[in-house]
């Protein structure tokens, strides 16, 4: 299933702010003014090296933190601020999350069976233990595991079962939005494709949007509808993946761009990395602004800087 | 005659946990010239690195090695050439004489190999008052111009300050500077990139390769990484479940792969001109080797599996001299299996372009 | 690379795994289609008890202390009935002649076939028969009775203040570290404040009750605290998950091992706490005993019976430290790790 434009936005996230207190005198603003949207069946990429904010939105939208400012609206209610029995139950259902790490997103102590069969417990979503058994066997399958994995503990499986495991949990009350925070970083790179292909079939299958946080552009190319581009808390680059690819004009999305490593060791071995530092780049965030390019292509920059950027870029 | 400084033959190592014997290293053999650069490719669990671990003679207590031996051949300061068997050395010699000193070993996560509470200086220091008994005054000296070499700036400053006091990638280079200090023979780099953000992974892994040609080392990569194995490798060593499954030039491999399980590998990489919605991918996951494998330990993954898979393990067919891979499909009696769709058009994609640059000159 | 090299690669590794002696037919060389790649087999047959069991018994002093803990225990249920006398029966006999009680006080060790081994000669007195193991005491009761049946009070002190102190101090540690914040600080005090609580008035097990959560209590919240930022908690919370459901059956499971640990050093706590209030007087009441009145009463005599001193002391010492190297061990195979490759 494609996304679907026509439609609503599932999600909108409009000038999420997230700041966290060390001490009186200083705070740490992770996430600054970001704002998107995702549609139905719809992948957003969401890229941005460590301490850019990413983790963060990811919490903050599925209010693992409270955000500090900003408004979210999920499946046209609010999730921001204290939240009613309803909202809660609909965020808590309809919104689900796969995590980070495959060794620490289990419970040690829990049968495969009974994490991936939690949802259904919290919220009575069976009659009978065979239904619900019925239930989890059916998801197990979809994440290529055996039936047999039902009764064993997370111990006994590697990284990337664990992750599928992650996955099943995520599932099990039919989302219609996950948000996978860098779910595939810990995996070797063969494992990752596995994941993400398993990722695809399931947005096929279910038409579930997904929010795909990632520290590197090379597997969010093949998973992305769009994509933001996040450093330092802001976005400095959203658009179409074909946009972003094809016309990337900040200065850090084309830094990012070029690390994505070939598979022809011909070119690899030619290959040479931008280098992007912004305390020595001579931008200053505070002074730019998400600006239109074309189409759904924005840009964070002063009008100076996106005009020197497109002549740095069309030049090539 | 070639001037071989590693040649790793038949080695087999198991490990007694608590789980039972665990049989890791399932007769590995590897070798490695002077100057040149092997990567060893493999998902973890493939035992990449506890083979460079026994190299180093750091494993673990609970592994018992069943046999092999591990020649290493390197010079000594007269420039004559000493020749070992490591695993006939005990661990205190090798800690003397080889780790630091004459192989040196990289790691994922530089603060491992940093010392929190020590300035970056004394660190560096450290390794060449001990082994190459220079005066304070003089590895102070080098310890300026390493750091100066690794792309540090400002080095006798940064000679005062504690490893928090830098980034990811500054700490990386410190911890090729002390690697290098003392003119080491081998290198051994474990997943060196892994921990850092992208952009900076190509700056560190050019600078190896830099340093490696100005001081004559041969590198061993330790990744499962293939964009990795492309930038830097002459070898590829592909390994599954304790053992080598296809060995190569580095054009041998990304270019004529005869292993499905490399063929795997390959695909899973995802690169910029492919616009193909899927990648082919390895199904499942590595065996635990808590299990003894019988036959093929890839079968249970190999679309390509055949019933001879199951009954006995595949011996090393040869495809070139430097070629060999471990599977069935390369007996003559076999049924003829070419590469996945996906991967064959992005390789004939890659050769045209080769062909098309030769056309330019 | 040299050729040369791969000689030895030619044939199936000869080492570690066997070599199969087979030779490849024609027929083996077909697809196999009997395996489903889609569907992942895979997992590690290995129980997390086991290893936890096989680590323990690698230590030594483990053992040592769990065999010790054992036989005090076995002695402390059977003890008492290995023979005829009762914990307060006072040993006496009737002199015939004078019709007056004569009772076996204070009586040293004495196993007459033994002594008849040793000196060819039996006893004199009018306990020639009797078999006293450790001697009587200064009112004529058989100690080896009493010495089992005080470890029997002071371990079944030590087992249930332990037990209701692992409820409580458990519940206490999880609940204050979950919520964190003003509750959290509210329950520390009150910690802080129980903690100068003077022992035991009177009643030993309300003064253990008293005091011996509060070591519990710790260490669950200090467990607490570090799993509640784990991502499978994270995971738990955005499927629904409420506090008491996060904290009793999510985390609660995961705090067992330290909980454990901290059981097995908390019960030589307790029996020592309990002996101490019992040597000092206000503790078990007579004619009960437990082994702090016993080294009380041994202790009133020790000038003219030292005999009478050891055997309790050394059960108390015994236990003390077995529960100490049981405690040890279990930390020890507890630990999470990953086995060293």
């Amino acid at each position: 299933m494609p996304a679907r434009y026509d439609q609503e936005p599932i999600l909108k996230v409009e000038h999420m702010k997230q700041y966290f207190k060390v001490n009186s005198s200083f705070t740490v603003k992770a996430v600054d003014d970001v704002s998107f949207d995702i549609y139905p069946g719809e992948t957003y990429g969401l890229v941005g090296e460590s301490g850019s904010g990413k983790t963060t939105i990811g919490r903050g939208i599925i209010r693992l933190y409270d955000p500090t400012d900003g408004k979210i609206t999920f499946k046209g209610a609010d999730i921001t601020g204290k939240l009613d029995k309803a909202t809660f139950q609909l965020l808590r259902t309809k919104m689900q999350m796969i995590f980070q790490d495959p060794m620490a997103s289990l419970n040690p102590r829990k049968k495969i069976g009974d994490i991936i069969g939690e949802g259904l417990d919290i919220h009575k979503m069976y009659s009978t233990k065979e239904e619900r058994k019925q239930k989890i066997d059916r998801i197990l399958a979809m994440v290529g595991l055996a039936a047999e994995h039902y009764d064993r503990y997370p111990y006994q499986f590697s990284g990337g079962q664990r992750q599928r495991v992650g996955i099943a949990r995520a599932l099990i009350l039919n989302p219609e939005l996950i948000i996978a925070d860098e779910c595939i970083s810990a995996l070797d790179v063969s494992i990752q494709a596995q994941v993400v292909n398993l990722m695809k079939d399931i947005q096929e299958e279910t038409g579930a949007a997904y929010l795909f946080i990632a520290h590197d552009l090379s597997m969010v190319k093949y998973i992305s509808d769009r994509i933001g581009v996040l450093h330092l808390g802001r976005m400095l680059e959203t658009g179409t993946t074909e946009e972003i690819f094809s016309n990337p004009l900040h200065p850090y999305t084309r830094s990012l761009l070029s690390a994505i490593p070939s598979p022809d060791p011909r070119t690899e071995k030619g290959r040479t990395a931008l280098e992007y530092d912004y305390a020595s780049s001579g931008l200053d965030y505070d002074q730019g602004q998400l600006t239109l390019i074309e189409g759904t292509h924005y840009v964070h920059g002063t009008a100076q800087e996106i005009e020197a950027w497109k002549k740095e870029t069309s030049g090539v | 005659m070639a001037d071989k400084i590693l040649d790793i033959r038949n080695l087999d190592i198991t490990f007694s946990t608590t789980a039972g014997p665990v049989h890791a290293i399932r007769g590995v053999n590897m070798d490695l010239e002077r100057g040149e650069t092997v990567a060893i490719v493999g998902e973890s669990g493939s035992g990449k690195s506890v083979v460079m671990k026994t190299v180093m003679g750091i494993l673990a207590g609970n592994a018992v090695i069943n046999s092999g031996e591990i020649i290493f051949r390197y010079k000594e300061d007269d420039g004559s050439t000493q020749e070992v068997d490591i695993l006939k050395k005990d661990k205190k010699w090798i800690r003397r004489n080889i780790n630091g000193r004459k192989i040196s070993m990289i790691f994922q996560d530089p603060m491992t190999s940093l010392d929190p509470t020590m300035t970056i200086g004394k660190q560096l220091m450290e390794g060449m008052i001990m082994h190459l008994k220079m005066s304070s005054k003089e590895a102070a000296e080098r310890a300026v111009q390493l750091l100066g070499e690794v792309g540090i700036t400002e080095p006798s400053r940064r000679m005062k300050q504690y490893p928090h006091q830098l980034s990811g990638g500054m700490r990386q280079r410190v911890v090729i500077a002390m690697a290098i200090s003392c003119n080491p023979d081998l290198l051994i780099c474990d997943e060196p990139t892994t921990a850092l953000d992208v952009t900076i992974q190509a700056k560190i892994l050019e600078l190896i390769k830099k340093l490696q040609k100005d001081h004559g080392i041969s590198v061993i990569y330790i990744t499962h990484d293939l964009g990795v194995v492309a930038k830097v490798a002459d070898y590829v060593n592909v390994m599954y479940a304790g053992k080598i499954v296809e060995v190569g030039n580095i054009e041998e491999i990304f270019y004529e792969p005869r292993h499905p399980y490399t063929w795997g590998l390959l695909s899973a990489m995802p690169d910029l001109e492919t616009d193909d919605s899927r990648l082919y991918t390895i199904p499942g996951s590595p065996p635990n080797l808590l299990h003894e494998v019988k036959g093929d330990a890839f079968a249970p993954r190999n679309q390509y599996a055949l019933k001879i898979d199951s009954i006995a393990e595949p011996p090393m067919f040869k495809i070139t001299d430097t070629h060999y891979a471990a599977t069935w499909l390369l007996d003559p009696r076999a049924p003829k299996v070419e590469m996945p769709q996906e991967l064959r058009r992005r390789i004939e994609r890659m050769r045209k372009e080769v062909k098309e640059d030769a056309g330019k000159i | 690379m040299s050729e040369k090299a791969f000689n030895t690669a030619l044939t199936p590794s000869q080492q570690g795994t066997e070599v199969l002696a087979y030779t490849p037919k024609d027929e083996d060389f077909v697809f196999d289609t009997s395996i489903d790649i889609n569907i992942d087999q895979n997992y590690a047959s290995v129980g997390f008890w086991k290893g936890v069991f096989t680590r323990f018994f690698k230590s030594i002093r483990a053992v040592i202390g769990l065999v010790i803990i054992v036989v005090c225990i076995i002695f402390a249920l059977i003890g008492p009935h290995m023979n005829r006398y009762g914990y307060s029966d006072i040993q006496s006999v009737y002199d015939e002649e004078t019709g007056k009680e004569i009772t076996a006080r204070s009586l040293p060790p004495r196993i007459p076939w033994l002594h008849r081994l040793m000196t060819g000669e039996d006893y004199e007195d009018e306990f020639a028969d009797c078999t006293f193991l450790f001697g009587t005491d200064s009112l004529g009761r058989d100690l080896w009775t009493r010495v089992w049946y005080g470890a029997r009070v002071s371990l079944l002190i030590a087992f249930v203040t332990i037990f209701i102190d692992m409820i409580v101090g458990m519940s206490f540690g999880l609940i204050s570290g979950y919520f964190g914040g003003v509750a959290d600080n509210l329950m520390q005090r009150f910690v802080e404040v129980a903690t100068f609580m003077p022992k035991g008035i009177g009643l030993v097990i309300v003064a253990l009750l008293l005091t011996e959560w509060i070591g519990m209590s710790k260490i669950a919240r200090a467990e607490m605290l570090k799993n509640k930022e784990q991502e499978y908690i994270m995971a738990s919370r955005t499927l629904g998950a409420r506090s008491g459901r996060i904290i009793f059956i999510d985390i609660l499971p995961n705090t067992i091992g330290p909980i454990i640990t901290q059981m097995m050093f908390s019960i030589p706590t307790a029996i020592f706490t309990e002996a101490f209030l019992s040597f000092v007087g206000v503790g078990i009441m007579l004619p009960q005993c437990s082994i702090g009145s016993l080294i009380e009463d041994g202790f009133n005599n020790i000038t003219t019976l030292p005999y009478q001193i050891v055997p309790p002391i050394v059960v108390l010492a015994l236990l003390m430290l077995a529960f100490n190297f049981v405690g040890d061990g279990l930390r020890e195979a507890l630990a999470p790790r990953i086995e060293d490759m």
